[in-house]
């Protein structure tokens, strides 16, 4: 389920679009997953606050939205490109692969409401196929 | 046995009262059929599903997709009682139709989506997670026939 150079292009005009709203979507995503899938909080014990819009919150979701920017910059290569960030999870942060998946849903809901008519099944599949594949090239060190 | 909290019950009831069934159910299954391609293979009698836009148009996947909805219906009006009320569609999917179930997932999943898209801001966290918990009981229930 490799990105075709259809779905490359689809993926880059609307990161295009959303990347001035990147800080937010990542936010409301990472508030939505604590809040929908409570088993992702266990990751976050060191925060004193984990409701929607706190401090470590937004901050955490401007974190992770720079690391899908990188990706995005790094299409055509995200295996290598991301060698670092998959050390990062694999070694120190030890994050189930498994999650993965759970946030790209919820950053494909926040899409959805953000961008209702721009976020049509062309680009939701896309987005889709990009997020499993920057899963798997985060995953690549675990094992 | 399902534990429902006000809340809950409130939110779905909401959510369904206000939607457009046929328009929401055309647009999740078609939306369905385009991200996951493989689960066309159980409507191999529906026509054109060749691309995004076929698949949009075609009017068997927009009279299906009502039908999937008018189903969920049922759940609605019965959230106590979700398993029992769907043991004959659950013997339906699982003989005659043969649905892999890790398909309600899908659906549900591509349901969300636009019912997010429709409700916008509304669909807050907390939304969001009862109408999941929802999809998740009628996939259950959908599922527990099979053997």
């Amino acid at each position: 389920m490799s990105l075709s150079a259809k779905d490359k292009n689809a993926i880059k005009g609307f990161w295009d679009k959303i990347a001035p709203e990147a800080e937010n979507i990542g936010a409301d995503a990472l508030a939505r997953m604590l809040v929908v899938y409570p088993q992702t909080k266990t990751y976050f014990s060191h925060w004193q606050d984990l409701s929607p819009g706190s401090a470590p919150v937004r901050k955490h979701g401007k974190t992770v939205m720079s690391g899908v920017a990188e990706a995005v910059s790094k299409i055509d290569d995200l295996t290598n490109g991301l060698l670092t960030l998959s050390e990062l999870h694999a070694f120190q942060l030890r994050v189930d692969p498994a999650n993965f998946k759970i946030l790209s849903h919820n950053l494909l809901v926040v899409l959805a409401i953000q961008f209702p008519s721009d976020f049509t099944p062309e680009v939701h599949v896309a987005m889709d196929k990009f997020l499993s594949a920057v899963a798997l090239a985060l995953s690549e060190k675990y094992r | 046995m399902v534990e429902w909290t006000d809340f809950e019950r409130a939110t779905i009831q909401d959510i369904f009262s206000k939607m457009d069934y046929e328009s929401v159910g055309h647009n999740a299954l078609a939306r369905c059929l385009v991200v996951y391609p493989w689960t066309q293979r159980y409507f191999g009698n529906f026509g054109n599903l060749y691309n995004a836009a076929a698949i949009m148009g075609n009017p068997k996947v927009a009279a299906h997709g009502a039908v999937v909805l008018h189903g969920l219906d049922r759940a609605v009006k019965n959230m106590d009682n979700i398993k029992a009320t769907y043991a004959e569609l659950s013997v339906l999917h699982s003989e005659k139709l043969h649905v892999d179930p890790d398909n309600f997932r899908l659906l549900a999943d591509c349901l969300t989506i636009v019912v997010a898209s429709r409700l916008g801001t509304g669909f807050t966290a907390d939304v969001q997670a009862a109408f999941q918990k929802f999809l998740a009981v009628v996939g259950s229930a959908l599922t527990k026939q099979y053997h």
